[in-house]
């Protein structure tokens, strides 16, 4: 039955592709997204940004491969991952204002559930440093309860699974160092700055 | 080895499940059986474990939404006292008398033979996909072959 092959649908890719792209709606009415992805324009180039119903949950930049993002993803909140743009219109919406100049702060809810113990107390504490200002790795191990972690606080925000949107290029050695970056130092200090810290 | 994320399932599913459900179910239905097919995967997905032979998988729930479509349809076609020819205009790509054909296999043989055929699944696979018996699965493919011959016979 070889003429039966003539069934196949010549553009099953592009119409596939249209479904797929209504999927994630008819998810999020199910319930079923639990995690929704999109890519927002920066000066860095495209960032992944993903929410969960919690809030956002990460933000990686052009260098993390996207399939490794998502697969951390799919392992640690659940594997319902799904691009889901119109989820994160606000998150893009937000991230341009600030690179534009307009914004200095993020009224986003974050989830840090990809953080654990210390890590969460230190972004925490890196969150409520304001736009403009800088703190220390000293100080932030304090505020995490831990007054002689600076070098585990600087471990901590190096795994910061959402930097711009939660601080931690606020922080710099005691002494005034810049410090490191998990998006390298010359992003950090751009961000820097773009908020007049520098 | 954990799950893949379902975005990238479905990225690589989409086809495969798309050219089943143009050639069982329509190209017109094919949209809204794609939809409950992935909707009903990812409903079930998290539980999976990891390693499954998720196209396998996936087709399962593809059939059984083709075959309950063509209940649904086969159903509601009854009571009506004109049904208007059916627009075969749906046909993916021309060969409207072939399609026509397959449509009015019984849901399940339409099933075998476009997994086998179309698909090129081996009978295994087909199999795996009806969530039937092999043996099974070559017969109704064996029973549709026949009434497509005898049909097309017919109309030419």
């Amino acid at each position: 039955m070889n003429e039966l092959k003539r069934l196949r649908v010549r553009d099953a890719d592009r119409a596939s592709a249209a479904a797929a792209a209504l999927l994630a709606e008819e998810a999020e009415r199910a319930g079923l997204l639990d995690v929704a992805f999109a890519t927002a324009p920066s000066p860095f180039g495209d960032l992944l940004v993903a929410t969960t119903r919690r809030g956002l949950v990460r933000l990686a930049y052009p260098n993390e491969p996207v399939d490794e993002v998502l697969t951390e993803l799919s392992g640690s909140v659940s594997p319902r991952v799904l691009e889901a743009p119109g989820r994160l219109d606000e998150v893009r919406r937000e991230l341009e204002e600030y690179f534009e100049g307009g914004r200095q702060r993020f009224d986003l809810r974050v989830d840090l559930s990809l953080t654990r113990g210390f890590t969460t107390r230190v972004l925490r504490a890196a969150a409520r440093i304001p736009f403009g200002k800088v703190s220390t790795y000293r100080e932030v191990a304090g505020r995490a309860g831990s007054p002689r972690g600076s070098r585990a606080a600087g471990n901590a925000l190096g795994s910061n699974p959402i930097p711009i949107v939660v601080p931690c290029h606020r922080v710099l050695h005691t002494g005034g160092g810049l410090g490191g970056y998990t998006g390298g130092v010359e992003r950090k200090r751009f961000l820097l700055s773009l908020e007049g810290a520098m | 080895m954990s799950l893949p994320p379902f975005s990238a399932f479905l990225e690589e599913h989409r086809v495969v499940v798309y050219r089943f459900l143009a050639a069982t179910v329509g190209r017109d239905h094919a949209d809204d059986c794609f939809q409950e097919t992935f909707l009903s995967a990812l409903r079930a997905y998290p539980k999976l474990r990891p390693g499954a032979n998720l196209r396998a998988w996936v087709l399962t729930i593809a059939t059984r939404k083709a075959i309950d479509h063509g209940r649904r349809r086969g159903r509601a076609a009854v009571p009506m006292a004109e049904v208007p020819e059916r627009a075969v205009a749906e046909a993916p790509d021309g060969e409207p008398e072939l399609w026509r054909a397959v449509q009015e296999l019984p849901p399940m043989q339409r099933a075998a033979v476009v997994h086998r055929y179309v698909l090129d699944l081996p009978y295994a696979d087909v199999a795996l996909a009806l969530g039937c018996s092999e043996e099974a699965a070559r017969a109704s493919a064996h029973e549709a072959r026949k009434k497509l011959r005898a049909t097309l016979r017919e109309e030419r």
